[in-house]
């Protein structure tokens, strides 16, 4: 049975559509709404506000921290200024992702790690030889993820830090209604945003002073399935949707590289050793099997085949994640479309694909299935670089 | 987005490609066509911002106002797709619902969950609450059929030339996929009035009275006027986000549209330059040639496009010197008659109506002051002998609840749209300025009886008649949709028979705004189908 996050008294009482779903074992909304769309405007043109705490965390701190942390990580974090966040992924030995996260900088010794499962006991593993100590703090830190174009301006009402100079990946302490939080310029939809890192004593005088603040600027609370959209108009892979924990997988076919869930660039790959940096040399020298892309639906073409039906485009209601094949033009099958969602904001059908590397690169059409009528039917889909959605505020 | 769009003062050439007058959504839908394909193209606006009634202005420091336009419904996805208009800031959010309350403390509330809807309509009617999806799913397919027609040019029926039997036979898909019965309800939508229609599905007045206005809007027509059950249909046509329904709010205000379908111009190289009131075309040999300003500058272009209305294109730039009699006999019987005015409102607060006190999800979508049938004939009444409605149709929304920035945080900015306020009134249009205070009040009034504090929180009103919506807006008699959209003036018809497609007698100059098919409202049909008129032809 899950439970409540830290501010599920809140949530709770908001969430009138009584949508939830389990989230590692935490109760979350889905929508609060009895449809997501409200919360994915909110998201876009105003600010929604997700409770984002069954998020995994980890406080990794000692001497040894960023040397540790640069072992098991893919990327070299010695070089992360101390208030900076980074995204990245972290390999078995065969260079296989395990998961992805960011890791974030919060003094010269002391770094937080953030993970889609549950890392404690890989990282405990890795961590003999150094001096470092690891906490799970993944329920006594609530996160309130504030994202959305009038998330600044919510925010400098709320707190005591200069967020005019917080870059994109920034981080900072600050007061918010006098408790002690940590903002980092960060989120998963792609737009302006900030999370809120707060201990679970204080998660609900937080909830509160946002959503006071934000008051006048048309805060939503907004749930995973506005998210979800948002998270893919921006490109965002996930954990156990678009790829899979070489942990999690019982076949080797399963398991992905960083190389080929699009994660490529967050390798540091010629430096000190660090866990599955062999395989990734290889890999970087041979080629990679598999890519990870953005496809976008040829409108005209899905237009037409439900037209053939007699019947007007069907669109998701939401984001989808039940993987459907991907053909190339001969009508071989060279992938697989893992997650998708329509954009309203673009007015395009979207997904995100695992296909053969051959067949990856932008502009390359291929077919995706659709199913109208119970029939299996194919659409062109363009392979297109991701983010589908990029607005100049994301980083601005 | 309310960034500030940067403009040139004077054009950077003399000579060319295309010279567009008017930088209404339409022009600069235009614009980006043509210039997308690679033309030099020239934008010439006469006031300081573009958009035309697309427009949103900050009339009061610190409040933009959607000061004509207001709401959208029928733009073209595809168009938004082909000029990347996401990219350039686009964004519309849908309505969350319709709020109509009554003089009597109740009140409609329709939504986009649709038992809840059931339910709201249910406390008036049981059974109108079960036929209304019923309703709704007819007339979405109806409306679905009707798309081939606004997607294309209108085909001439009166000729026989392949090409345009090949049009009419595009034009026509949609309908010839009809069932029998889905063409009789068209027949009775082509013919019947919107009330007589609506009568034939719902007993209830007060879910009627809402629904029948989408019949009569932009037009001096009453709901009990022959004709106006087609204009219904526009409300189920609207299409967003590939479903067929209602109404969405452009994020920044209707001006959000337009800037963006600027930017998207000015990207693919295009230039715009306000504050320059084009004077005539020039005419050389029957050839449109140019453009001369009111400033005596001239500027040459193979191709002249107009963004204006057809009286100030015909009449105006081009002149009925240069016109067959024939021609501008029709276009004299073209009627603009402008029915409506604007009234837009910086409050201090949120507008706490009577029927359903506080702030709630009502008040994220439209509201409309028309709760009876009778009301609306009542106001239609008046209208016809010289007056604006003492108690008008109020088509009500609060910009700043989807873009808060609209406003200084906490404050709020109010349009209405307010039917009828005929351009011709008894004391003759130009003497409009004279009535327009008594118009405002007359609206607020209204509003009064439904949200009794409204006045204690109005802090600034712009009123607009149909006589300033001509006259700054370059409306001819403020007909919002440069003419009426009753069906003599539709397709093929609009604006005169032969002339429907964009092009006009004078060689090299064309025609994209909402006076030609399919017109009306910020669709962007004109200005796309226009431009692809254009370069079809100067491909051939």
């Amino acid at each position: 049975m899950p439970i409540g996050t830290p501010f599920h008294p809140r949530t709770s009482e908001l969430c009138t559509s009584l949508f939830y779903k389990d989230w590692a074992g935490y109760h979350t909304v889905c929508s609060y709404d009895t449809c997501h769309e409200r919360e994915y405007h909110a998201l876009r043109s105003a600010a929604g506000l997700i409770d984002v705490s069954p998020l995994y965390k980890y406080e990794v701190y000692g001497k040894d921290a960023a040397a540790f942390l640069s072992r098991v990580m893919v990327r070299n974090v010695r070089n992360l200024d101390i208030g900076r966040c980074t995204y990245l992924c972290w390999c078995d030995d065969h260079g296989k992702v395990l998961d992805d996260g960011t890791v974030s900088r919060l003094d010269d010794t002391y770094f937080r790690v953030t993970a889609a499962e549950p890392t404690l006991s890989w990282l405990l593993r890795l961590s003999r030889r150094f001096d470092v100590t690891i906490e799970d703090s993944t329920d006594s830190i609530g996160t309130l993820s504030l994202q959305g174009p009038n998330s600044r301006e919510i925010l400098k009402n709320a707190c005591d830090a200069d967020l005019s100079s917080l870059r994109y990946f920034d981080l900072t302490k600050a007061k918010l209604d006098d408790v002690d939080v940590v903002i980092s310029r960060t989120g998963y939809t792609g737009d302006l945003g900030y999370e809120v890192w707060v201990e679970r004593e204080q998660a609900l005088k937080v909830y509160d002073a946002i959503m006071a603040a934000g008051r006048d600027y048309r805060i939503q609370p907004v749930g995973l399935d506005a998210m979800d959209v948002t998270r893919i108009e921006a490109g965002y892979i996930m954990n156990g949707v678009d790829y899979f924990s070489a942990n999690a997988c019982s076949i080797e076919s399963r398991k992905s590289t960083p190389y080929e869930i699009g994660l490529g660039w967050t390798v540091d790959l010629d430096r000190d050793p660090f866990i599955g940096q062999d395989a990734l040399k290889a890999e970087k020298a041979n080629g990679s099997e598999w890519a990870t892309v953005g496809l976008v639906y040829d409108w005209p073409a899905f237009e037409r085949l439900f037209a053939e039906f007699g019947l007007p485009p069907q669109l998701p209601g939401g984001a989808w994640r039940t993987p459907v094949p991907v053909y190339n033009k001969k009508g071989l099958q060279v992938g697989q479309g893992t997650s998708g969602a329509w954009s309203a904001i673009l007015k395009d059908n979207l997904a995100l694909a695992t296909v053969k590397s051959a067949y990856a690169e932008p502009g390359t059409v291929l077919q995706i299935e659709v199913t109208v009528e119970f029939e299996r039917r194919r659409v062109p889909a363009v392979v297109t670089k991701t983010p589908f959605f990029d607005p100049p505020r994301k980083k601005s | 987005m309310s960034a500030v769009m940067k403009f040139n003062n004077k054009p950077d050439h003399a000579r060319y490609d295309a010279v567009v007058v008017g930088g209404g959504h339409n022009g600069l839908t235009c614009a980006a066509y043509l210039a997308k394909a690679g033309k030099s193209v020239l934008v010439l606006e006469k006031r300081p911002v573009v958009g035309g009634s697309a427009v949103s202005e900050e009339v009061f420091p610190g409040f933009t106002f959607t000061v004509c336009s207001y709401v959208v419904s029928l733009f073209r996805p595809h168009i938004m797709r082909d000029l990347e208009l996401a990219r350039h800031g686009l964004e519309i959010t849908p309505l969350e619902a319709s709020f109509s309350p009554l003089p009597n403390g109740d009140s409609l509330c329709r939504w986009g969950d649709a038992h809840r809807t059931r339910r709201e309509i249910a406390r008036f009617s049981a059974k109108d609450a079960e036929v209304y999806p019923e309703f709704s799913l007819a007339m979405s397919q109806l409306a679905r059929f009707t798309k081939s027609i606004i997607d294309n040019p209108a085909p001439n029926p009166a000729s026989l030339k392949p090409g345009e039997l090949v049009q009419a036979l595009r034009a026509s898909q949609g309908l010839r996929e009809a069932n029998p019965d889905q063409r009789f309800t068209y027949m009775k939508l082509l013919t019947m009035s919107a009330a007589d229609f609506l009568d034939q599905w719902f007993e209830s007045d007060v879910l009627k009275a809402p629904m029948s206005v989408s019949g009569i809007i932009g037009t001096f027509l009453g709901v009990r006027s022959p004709g106006t059950a087609y204009v219904l249909l526009h409300h189920y046509m609207g299409e967003i986000d590939g479903a067929m329904r209602a109404w969405g709010f452009a994020k920044g205000g209707t001006g959000g549209i337009s800037n963006a379908i600027a930017r998207s111009a000015q990207s693919y190289g295009a230039e715009i330059v306000t504050e320059a009131s084009v004077g005539n075309v020039i005419i050389k040999n029957g050839k449109a040639v140019g453009v001369a300003l009111e400033n005596g500058d001239e500027i040459r272009a193979d191709t002249v496009v107009s963004g204006l209305d057809p009286h100030r294109t015909y009449f105006g730039l081009v002149g009925e010197e240069n016109l067959d009699n024939e021609l501008t006999t029709q276009l004299g019987h073209y009627k603009y008659r402008g029915s409506s005015g604007k009234v837009n409102l910086a409050v201090d607060r949120l507008p706490d109506f009577s029927s359903r006190p506080g702030d709630g999800p009502h008040l994220y979508g439209d509201v409309a002051i028309a709760p009876s049938i009778q009301y609306l004939e009542k106001a239609y009444d008046q209208a016809k002998y010289g007056d604006f409605s003492a108690r008008p149709y109020i088509n009500m929304v609060i910009p700043t609840l989807l873009d808060p920035m609209m406003a200084p945080p906490g404050k709020h900015v109010i349009s209405c749209f307010v039917q009828y306020a005929p351009y011709d009134i008894k004391e003759g249009a130009p003497n409009w300025p004279q009535r327009r205070e008594a118009f405002g009040d007359a609206v607020v009034d209204t509003l009064e009886e439904y949200i009794p504090d409204i006045k204690e929180t109005i802090l600034h009103r712009q009123v607009l008649t149909p006589w300033d919506l001509e006259q700054e807006y370059g409306l001819t008699e403020g007909n919002i949709f440069h003419g009426e959209l009753s069906l003599e003036q539709l397709l093929y018809l609009r604006p005169a028979a032969g002339w429907a497609k964009y092009k006009t007698p004078v060689q090299d100059l064309w025609m994209c705004a909402s006076g030609t098919h399919p017109g009306g409202g910020i669709m962007g049909a004109s200005g796309e189908l226009a431009a692809k008129a254009i370069l079809r032809r100067k491909a051939a």
